[in-house]
């Protein structure tokens, strides 16, 4: 019996070191060989290198949610799927996803620092103090920090944050959504409470009372973690009370919890709006009617870009903005919601004109807001 | 205000857990402690969300079921034949449920965190609902999971005070050395409770992924299934009780979404709420709680 129980207890011990193995992170199925062979893996990369010399490495690292959130990290995964396919004779890509509740950040951007990659990118504003951190270890590595701002940079810095004007692309939706509202009253759900989630928020509520100043407003956040990004149970409550509640738009800035919003206007015959990828072109076959058009972040442009200057020798340190001028950010049309969305959009274009000749002071905090406000009831 | 609403809210938020503390009434008045219920729930959402993709909703339920039948087999085998520290072999199958979904999704998906958008069941409509114009929000539109969870707290306050099978459990759990004397097969007694607690949470996981959201995402059972434990010692080992306290967490949580930011609530205080009620109920209804006898001891024959 002692013993059967020893055995038993190295057996558990082996589970939970397999499953914590299992749950670190993965990499594409070729890759994963070389785990398990810790000895082996040394010989294999000196042979990797000899021959792969020219290669040059580029890894990424998702945010909560993960590949497949069909949103923020999907438009990032899009630009290096992107970035491989143009340059897959000359670049070699890794991504990795850290644990569930992102702990092992920092940990996996070493990892891939130590492992010899050129060029890593942090998605997401978490990895913000990790890649301080990381890109003074490693000065000859370049990273890539997407939504996330680091003081004091330089243009020969190692590390190109890549930032977008969300309020821009969020004012146009929201635009859209007081366009749109037969009720009078628009919705926004948000993921974690935080500076970033609060431009989508001021963005979407400028715009619809830019277009309606008497618009009715609801505003929800689902939680004040990262885990907030990946509750779509929240997420559908949410946005269902606002439905109740009178709302027929509503916009959701949440990553994998918005699959519950679109989720929640589908099931009530009302209107979703998208984030950050085209939120249309993924969603289940009967959902996409509900969808009225997603705010575009290109996450994938930035990516792309940012390979495609390394590669070229041009890789600049410092800060990438992306607005409405750039491109950067916009609002989809696809096939599915064209007919939906045809009649208001010279209206949008209109307000794309203007705010990118700066008519439009769109506000990026509460307190633009309420001047914000102030300046429309003129 | 939408009171019909915020009720049917509640409902939805504590389905889950009701089902999962259900569960772990039979796991525990057989005297296992269960804190694997968490790992049994996150295999079920996403193996329901499997099974319902390739095979449809009816499959997928099965699946999920198994799935938790599987792990529960595990933590069976470990803390009741080989009597490991239950909540060591516990805490290992959430570990493992966690790592191993992941490492299947990526398999099968090719994505870590999610799975693609699955079918649930057809939702029901009570007839008549439309003349009571009320409680429509409460009678349009619900999950057949709903109701069959509501209509086992009945059935399980039968089996575990009524029936033959429900006083043996009970036995076990009390006194598992008179259960044997008497000719009980204690082992057998502690592995049908654990089981069934494994189907239960495996059944709720898949409510979440399949009926909630249509969709597997890591990490979307949030820890309910400690919620649910919880609720389970909150309602003191019975079904009834499980259902009480699985109602006051839903109800907390549905509530919650409808307080509003304000320039009186800071926004963190209304994510309290959930929390600061049940606290404020649990320490209102002082009860004396009354865990089986021989709760979280593994049972050894020739000990005694």
């Amino acid at each position: 019996m002692q013993f059967t129980k020893k055995i038993l207890i190295v057996g558990l011990a082996l589970v939970l070191l397999v499953s914590l193995v299992a749950g670190c992170g993965q990499k594409p199925a070729t890759e994963q060989k070389q785990e398990q062979a810790p000895a082996q893996q040394q010989e294999q990369q000196q042979s990797q290198q000899a021959t792969e010399t020219e290669k040059i490495k580029i890894g990424l690292v998702f945010d909560v949610g993960g590949r497949g959130d069909l949103s923020f990290n999907d438009s990032a995964y899009a630009g290096l799927e992107r970035a491989q396919k143009e340059f897959g004779d000359k670049i070699e890509v890794k991504y990795l996803e850290p644990s569930a509740g992102g702990e092992n950040r920092e940990q996996l951007m070493r990892l891939l620092a130590e492992d010899g990659y050129n060029l890593i990118f942090g998605v997401g504003f978490m990895f913000t103090d990790h890649i301080a951190k990381v890109s003074q270890e490693f000065p000859d590595v370049k990273f890539g920090l997407i939504d996330g701002a680091i003081d004091g940079l330089k243009e020969d810095s190692n590390v190109s944050c890549l930032l977008f004007k969300e309020q821009e692309g969020s004012f146009l939706v929201g635009a859209a959504a007081a366009l749109k509202s037969k009720t009078g009253k628009v919705g926004f759900v948000g993921g974690m409470k935080s500076p970033l989630i609060e431009r989508f928020e001021v963005g979407y509520l400028a715009g619809a009372k830019y277009i309606n100043p008497n618009i009715g407003t609801m505003v929800d956040y689902i939680g004040t973690t990262g885990d907030a990004f990946k509750d779509p149970v929240k997420g559908k409550e949410l946005a269902l009370k606002q439905f109740k509640a009178g709302a027929d738009v509503v916009y959701h800035a949440s990553g994998a919890s918005g699959i519950g919003v679109i989720e929640a206007a589908a099931g009530e015959k009302k209107l979703a709006i998208g984030v950050d990828s085209d939120q249309s072109l993924t969603a289940k076959e009967d959902q996409r009617k509900y969808i009225l058009t997603s705010m575009l972040k290109r996450v994938d442009v930035s990516v792309y870009n940012t390979i495609k200057a390394y590669l070229d020798g041009n890789f600049k340190g410092g800060y990438q903005i992306f607005g409405l001028a750039e491109d950067g950010v916009g609002y989809a049309v696809n096939d599915y919601n064209k007919d939906m969305i045809s009649d208001i959009q010279p209206k949008l274009e209109e307000l794309k004109q203007k705010v990118i000749k700066g008519e439009i002071k769109i506000p990026m905090d509460k307190k633009e807001y309420e001047e914000f406000l102030k300046t429309l009831s003129k | 205000m939408h009171l019909a609403e915020l009720l049917a809210s509640s409902f939805r938020m504590a389905i889950p857990i009701l089902l999962t503390a259900l569960g772990a009434v039979y796991s525990e008045r057989s005297g296992v402690v269960n804190i694997g219920l968490e790992g049994m729930m996150i295999v079920g959402s996403f193996w329901g969300a499997l099974g319902s993709y390739f095979y449809g909703p009816y499959v997928g339920f099965l699946v999920a079921m198994l799935a938790g039948i599987v792990l529960a087999i595990i933590h069976a085998i470990a803390s009741v034949t080989f009597k490991v520290d239950q909540i060591v072999s516990g805490v290992a199958l959430n570990i493992l449920a966690y790592g191993s979904s992941r490492f299947m999704s990526q398999a099968i998906f090719k994505m870590a965190t999610t799975t693609p958008h699955v079918a649930g069941l057809v939702k029901i409509n009570i007839p008549g609902a439309d003349s009571v114009p009320y409680l429509k929000p409460l009678l349009t539109g619900i999950s057949p999971i709903i109701i069959i969870t509501i209509l086992l707290v009945p059935i399980s306050e039968f089996i575990i005070n009524r029936t033959v099978f429900g006083l043996r459990l009970r036995a076990v759990g009390e006194n598992p050395l008179a259960a044997d004397t008497l000719g009980v097969n204690v082992f057998r007694m502690k592995y049908a409770g654990v089981l069934i607690s494994g189907m239960l949470a495996g059944l709720a996981g898949a409510y979440l992924a399949m009926e909630h959201t249509g969709m597997y995402v890591e990490g979307m059972t949030q820890g309910k299934g400690y919620i649910a434990l919880a609720a389970m010692i909150f309602g003191n080992w019975t079904p009834s009780g499980a259902l009480m306290a699985s109602l006051l967490f839903g109800f907390a949580e549905s509530l919650s979404f409808r307080v509003v930011e304000n320039s009186f609530i800071p926004y963190q205080f209304i994510k309290m709420i959930p929390y600061m009620l049940t606290l404020i109920v649990l320490a209102g209804f002082v009860r004396k709680s009354t865990p089986p006898a021989a709760d979280g001891v593994p049972y050894e024959r020739n000990a005694g």
